[in-house]
């Protein structure tokens, strides 16, 4: 699945997007091999209370199954307006 | 109902008129824009990262969910992404209604939710360096009252 990344999340990542494959049933397990990876993902998701995550460009949480999902995007709250 | 997402500035001038010319059935039309500010330290510029795709989807169902809960004729949102400078104008919307209170309502509902479910994050460059604009309690508050 490809996995976007946007804001200062993008920045502590080091990049906009990645494909990651792997068989993983929620959003949390992403994250947990995420950090397992390198210091820069624990640095991204320290807090995940300020992150946001959208399924397939739509809103949803970090419980969420990830059957059938092929984009996924980590960032902080909106700022629009 | 139009939903635009450009880098380019928009004629709030021309957009209004367009948007308002040759309405017969309503008797209201309220526009709100958004405008870039000062801010301390002096604003140099301003950047907005958005995440194409997601961003149209997002407006097209907040404007949805406007049109189906007030008395509306239209609505109209345009937010721009890109660079920005003091005075520019960031966003817009308009809203034409039969009465003035489902247009000054739907207004406001789209503001607040554009402000924080719309894809969209602030970065602004001051002379001090530059940061993320952080996003307000106020903001999630702010959906509460719908």
């Amino acid at each position: 699945m490809d996995v976007l990344y946007f804001a200062w999340v993008r920045e502590r990542v080091g990049l906009p997007r990645e494909v990651i494959d792997a068989n993983l049933n929620t959003v949390m397990d992403l994250v947990e091999l995420l950090r397992e990876r390198e210091e820069r993902y624990v640095l991204a998701f320290a807090d995940l209370s300020v992150l946001r995550v959208a399924l397939d460009q739509k809103l949803s949480d970090f419980n969420a199954p990830l059957t059938d999902v092929r984009e996924v995007a980590f960032f902080p709250p909106m700022t629009g307006g | 109902m139009r939903v635009v997402v450009q880098e380019a500035p928009f004629d709030l001038g021309k957009e209004v008129e367009k948007f308002s010319g040759g309405r017969t059935l309503s008797g209201a039309i309220v526009t709100f824009t958004g405008v870039v500010r000062d801010v301390n330290g002096g604003l140099q510029a301003m950047e907005i990262e958005h995440y194409s795709g997601m961003t149209e989807t997002a407006l097209l169902e907040i404007a949805t969910k406007a049109e189906s809960r007030w008395s509306l004729e239209d609505c109209l949102v345009i937010h721009r992404y890109g660079n920005l400078v003091l005075g520019d104008m960031i966003m817009m919307v308009a809203t034409a209604a039969r009465h003035r209170k489902d247009a000054f309502e739907a207004a406001e509902y789209l503001m607040d939710y554009l402000k924080s479910r719309a894809p969209f994050w602030k970065r602004e460059v001051t002379h001090n360096g530059s940061g993320w604009v952080a996003s307000l309690e106020d903001d999630e508050t702010a959906l509460s009252r719908w």
